[in-house]
Formats: C-alpha cells, sequence, structure tokens
C-alpha cells in the first residue's frame, strides 16, 4: 500500500468514526495547502464513501457528517473568498418546491469540501429560482429534490431557462433519480448523480465545458 | 382450490402459508381523488371521500387491502406544523415545528381529538370498517417515534441530535412513543386490523446498523408492544438486509421492503420469521407499459411467492399520482394470473 493510500484509508476511516482530531492531523501529516488535500482527499475519500453508501456499504447519515466535517476543516483553512479556492462558473445550489434540505446540505458540504464556492439557494419555487439563476449570471446549477411532483418540476424549470436564453447546466439529484434512472433525461437535465460526493466530478466537467463555451 | 375472502388470503399468507393466490395489496393513496373526480386537497377534507375512494380503488382493481392512510404530514400537523398541498402528489410537511433542539425539553404529546387531520383519518377507519364487513384488511398508519423527528427538526439537526444530544434524543423519544401508542391504538379501535409501524430513519439507507441498535431498536421494541394490535414496519424503500434479525425481534409481523435489495433475498434472510411486502418500483411504475408491469409481477412472486409470507406491493407504500390507471390494472391482472397457488415455478416438470 503507497503512503497516499494509507491515508485515504486512514482519512475514511476518520470520517466514518466521526472522528474530527484524526482528519486534521491526517492533513497536517500529508504536508499539502488545503487546496491540494481538498483534491487529492477530500474529493477521492468522499466519492469513496458515497459510492459505499450506494452499495449498501455505509449509511447516510454517515456520509452527511462526513461532509460537514470535511467543510469545516476546509472553512477554517481557507477564507470564504481567499484565493486558494478553485476559479469556476458561478454556481448554486437549491431545493425545489421542497422543505427537505437534508440533500442540499449534502451537496454544499461535499462541493466546498472539495474548495468550490457555491451559493446555496435554500428552497425555493419555480419562479423565484428563475430570477435568480438570471440575476446572479449562473451557470451551474444543482437542484435537490425529494418528492417526484418536485423532480418532474425540474422540465418547466428547463423550459423557463431555455426560454430567457440562460445558458445554465442543470445538475439533478434526489430520491426520485435514484429510484428511476431515466428521469433525469426525460426532465431535461444535464446531468444527475445518486450520490452528493458524484456531484464534484460533475461539477469539474461541467465547469470545463462552460469554460470552453466562453472562450 | 378452497376460495378465500382478503382477509383470509392474507392471514394465511402472514402465518407462512400458502393461500389460493398471492395476495396483493394496492397502496394507491391518492388515486381515490381521480375517482371522485376531484383535486387531491379536496379528496383529503373529508372521511366520506376518501373512505369511497377507497372502496372504489378496491372494487376496481380487486386488491386485498383498504387503506385508512390519508398523507404522513397529517401528523406533524398535530404536533404544530405545517402541510402543503399538492395538485399532483402527497400533501407535504413544511417548516418544521421544532425551531431548535432545547424546545424538547417543553415538547409534550398532542391530543388526538384536538387535530381535525386525525380525527378525519379516524372517520375514514370507521366507515371502511362499517363497508367491509370484516372481510377485508384495513390498515392504520403511524409514523414510528424514532423517524417522526425528520418532520418534527428537519432531517440534518435530527441526525445531529442523535449524534451529539442522547439526553435530548431519549426525551423526544418519550414523548413520541407516548403519541404514537396512542394514534395506533385509536385507529385500531375506530377499525384498523394493522398498524403499519412507518421507520424510513430505522433502515442502513439512512443510519448504521450499531446507531440503529441502540436507538430506534429499543424504540420500536418498546413502542410494538404497547400497540394493541398486529404491525407491519415499513422502510420506506431504504434497505433492510443489513437489520433484518434486528427487525424480526422487534414485534413487528411484516416488512416492506426496498426494490434496491433483492425480493429473493430479502425472502430467505426473513426465512419464516418477518412476512415480506413489495417491491414494485413506485417511482419507475410511471412509465412503465401494461406489459412490463405484467413482467416485474411476474419476477417478484417467482421470487417472494414461494411458501407465502409474502404479499406483493408497491417499494414505498404510497404509489404516486402519475402512475396510470392502466398500469394498475396490469398489475392487478397479473397478480390475479400468475399468483395463483401453486405457483407455475412450483408445478413445471
Amino acid at each position: 500500500m503507497s503512503n497516499a493510500q494509507r491515508l485515504h484509508h486512514e482519512l475514511e476511516t476518520a470520517l466514518l468514526s466521526l472522528n474530527k482530531v484524526a482528519t486534521r492531523r491526517i492533513y497536517k501529516d500529508s504536508g499539502l495547502t488545503p487546496t491540494e488535500f481538498a483534491e487529492e482527499y477530500f474529493m477521492p475519500v468522499l466519492d469513496l464513501i458515497g459510492a459505499k453508501w450506494e452499495r449498501g456499504e455505509v449509511a447516510l447519515s454517515q456520509i452527511y457528517v462526513s461532509g460537514r466535517i470535511c467543510e469545516s476543516l476546509l472553512n477554517e483553512l481557507l477564507p470564504s473568498d481567499g484565493p486558494e479556492l478553485k476559479k469556476t462558473p458561478n454556481i448554486a445550489v437549491a431545493v425545489l418546491e421542497d422543505s427537505h434540505l437534508l440533500g442540499k446540505r449534502l451537496l454544499c458540504s461535499v462541493l466546498r469540501a472539495g474548495g468550490y464556492k457555491i451559493t446555496d439557494f435554500g428552497q425555493q419555487h419555480l419562479e423565484s429560482l428563475v430570477i435568480r439563476v438570471q440575476s446572479e449570471k449562473i451557470r451551474i446549477l444543482l437542484v435537490s429534490t425529494l418528492m417526484l411532483s418536485s423532480a418532474l418540476r425540474v422540465k418547466e424549470l428547463r423550459r423557463r431557462l431555455d426560454t430567457l436564453g440562460l445558458k445554465v447546466k442543470l445538475v439533478v439529484g434526489g430520491a426520485p433519480f435514484r429510484f428511476d434512472e431515466q428521469l433525469w433525461q426525460e426532465v431535461g437535465a444535464d446531468a444527475t448523480s445518486p450520490t452528493a460526493s458524484g456531484a464534484i466530478a460533475i461539477v469539474q466537467r461541467l465547469s470545463r465545458e462552460v469554460h470552453g463555451e466562453n472562450i | 382450490m378452497k376460495t378465500y375472502n382478503s382477509m383470509q388470503r392474507v392471514l394465511t399468507s402472514l402465518s407462512h402459508q400458502e393461500p389460493d393466490r398471492v395476495p396483493f395489496f394496492l397502496l394507491a393513496t391518492l388515486h381515490g381523488a381521480k375517482e371522485l373526480g376531484m383535486g387531491i386537497r379536496e379528496y383529503f377534507s373529508r372521511a366520506e371521500y376518501v373512505a369511497t375512494g377507497q372502496l372504489r380503488l378496491r372494487a376496481k382493481y380487486r386488491h386485498d387491502c383498504l387503506s385508512g392512510f390519508h398523507f404522513a404530514p397529517q401528523e406533524i400537523e398535530a404536533w404544530g406544523g405545517e402541510v402543503i398541498y399538492y395538485d399532483d402528489g402527497p400533501p407535504n410537511s413544511g417548516q418544521p415545528p421544532l425551531g431548535r433542539m432545547d424546545e424538547i425539553l417543553h415538547l409534550v404529546p398532542p391530543r388526538l381529538e384536538d387535530s381535525a387531520g386525525l380525527q378525519r383519518t379516524l372517520a375514514t377507519l370507521r366507515l371502511l370498517k362499517q363497508n367491509s364487513g370484516g372481510q377485508v384488511p384495513i390498515l392504520g398508519v403511524v409514523i414510528s417515534p424514532f423517524s417522526l423527528p425528520v418532520m418534527q427538526l428537519g432531517f440534518a439537526t435530527y441526525l445531529d441530535l442523535l449524534n451529539e444530544r442522547p439526553d435530548l434524543f431519549r426525551r423526544l423519544m418519550t414523548v413520541n412513543q407516548e403519541f404514537a401508542v396512542q394514534w395506533a391504538n385509536a385507529q385500531l379501535e375506530a377499525g384498523a386490523s394493522a398498524i403499519c409501524y412507518f421507520d424510513p430513519v430505522a433502515s442502513p439507507t439512512i443510519i448504521p446498523r450499531e446507531l440503529y441498535e441502540t436507538t430506534g431498536f429499543q424504540v420500536a421494541i418498546e413502542t410494538l408492544a404497547r400497540i394493541k394490535g398486529p404491525t407491519a414496519t415499513h422502510l420506506a424503500s431504504g434497505r433492510c438486509l443489513g437489520i433484518m434479525e434486528l427487525l424480526a425481534r422487534t414485534g413487528t409481523a411484516a416488512l416492506g421492503v426496498s426494490s434496491q435489495e433483492d425480493l429473493a433475498e430479502v425472502k430467505a434472510a426473513a426465512a419464516g420469521r418477518l412476512s415480506i411486502i413489495g417491491n414494485l418500483n413506485g417511482i419507475e411504475m410511471r412509465r412503465w407499459s401494461p406489459q412490463e408491469a405484467r413482467i416485474k409481477v411476474q419476477e417478484a412472486i417467482a421470487k417472494g411467492g414461494r411458501g407465502g409470507g409474502y404479499i406483493l406491493a408497491d417499494n414505498h407504500g404510497e404509489i404516486p399520482w402519475q402512475v396510470p390507471d392502466e398500469v394498475l390494472m396490469a398489475i392487478s391482472d397479473a397478480v390475479h394470473t400468475f399468483g395463483n397457488y401453486p405457483l407455475a415455478s412450483d408445478t413445471a416438470p
């Protein structure tokens, strides 16, 4: 086992056992900058934990706490607008027409742990969400849903954004999209992920695409 | 072969024997509104509407239960929470009524008689009992004391409470148990034949087994022992295999299982200790063709049906509004065609 593999394993164990002290020690031992540590350790380990959840090997509560520990350490090490944060298009996260916020909170935690600067729109109705996307020039919008009726409303969201000519990459997630793997395409989203951590790779890819469109 | 009525069919299967055919629960809580030609909010405004809707659905689809359940946030409304209605889905809970964890210290259970919503459910159960002649199981539902806090506090705050505040958690469980026991027993008295103990947080999808064993498992044992009738536990699409042996020790008779686990594997793990209810994917069901529905039912019966101890149903306990009638009819036709005992797979050479 390489040193990096050993540290990945140690970090996973620390996160799953809710051990903040061990997480901080692993960061210090790595000798990396906060952003490097986020990319080389937090992101792959959170992804691994997400994949284990998908296979039924860990629980949602462990993903939630792991994300919170990573986010909290990174918030402490990096100022919110510091130069170390990634340079990305404007990214926002929202819950569409629902009061269940856990999915959004997971997303915020893992993306911030991955060094991304994101705007949390909180709970939004369709109308208010479109207005905020337009006024804040959002290019990547991640929408979390719990109810099937809310998930189906994404289709109308896509239509409104397109009608306004807004070039927004739409990423959807939540239970309805996990239980019906074709639903994200049906509602006109650009991507989906069964786990919050899976959203990191999607945001990386979409950021590159948006960057390409801007050239 | 002797023909059973729905009550006999379900009870025989729950005792792990084969009745005349696989029992079938169509848990279509919203489709009654379509039958009555009204919107969802109006439908739930009167017990007579829901009872009529349930009876019409059973006459149409020939399934083996009636349900007095309206919608989950009806309970949270009794605790002072908000219910938000939708035109195309079940009512949802709004902002959690407990704004801060320390409000738990002063929390008292609501009185059933003060809640118009809960009274409507009790009236629905009385009407269903009057109209079923004791030949059809009537289901009542209670959100478990362990899972209700998701709506009382919000999911993230509840997970924080579970991990960080055992003192407040214990106090909340005591208060919630008092309510759940009262609410379940009132439903049994009104006409429910059994109570569905809705406990999604118990699932290993949501919390680790070790945490469940020291929290929700103990709560379930204590609560189910005080409910004066049979219970079935439902994990609302969450996985169950990791805690099957604990669930079997809670005193529950049956388990609602997820489409994300293999039904044959679940049935084997339950092994005569628990009956299995499920596990058609309700979300996918929306876009099934009648032919696909027929195949899914055949697969489920082949995996779960042998030896009884199995009731065919969806995996969540609530079929989405968007599922077309023709799919529901195809499911029903398939159960009546392929669900007769002895099953074809048992008689094949």
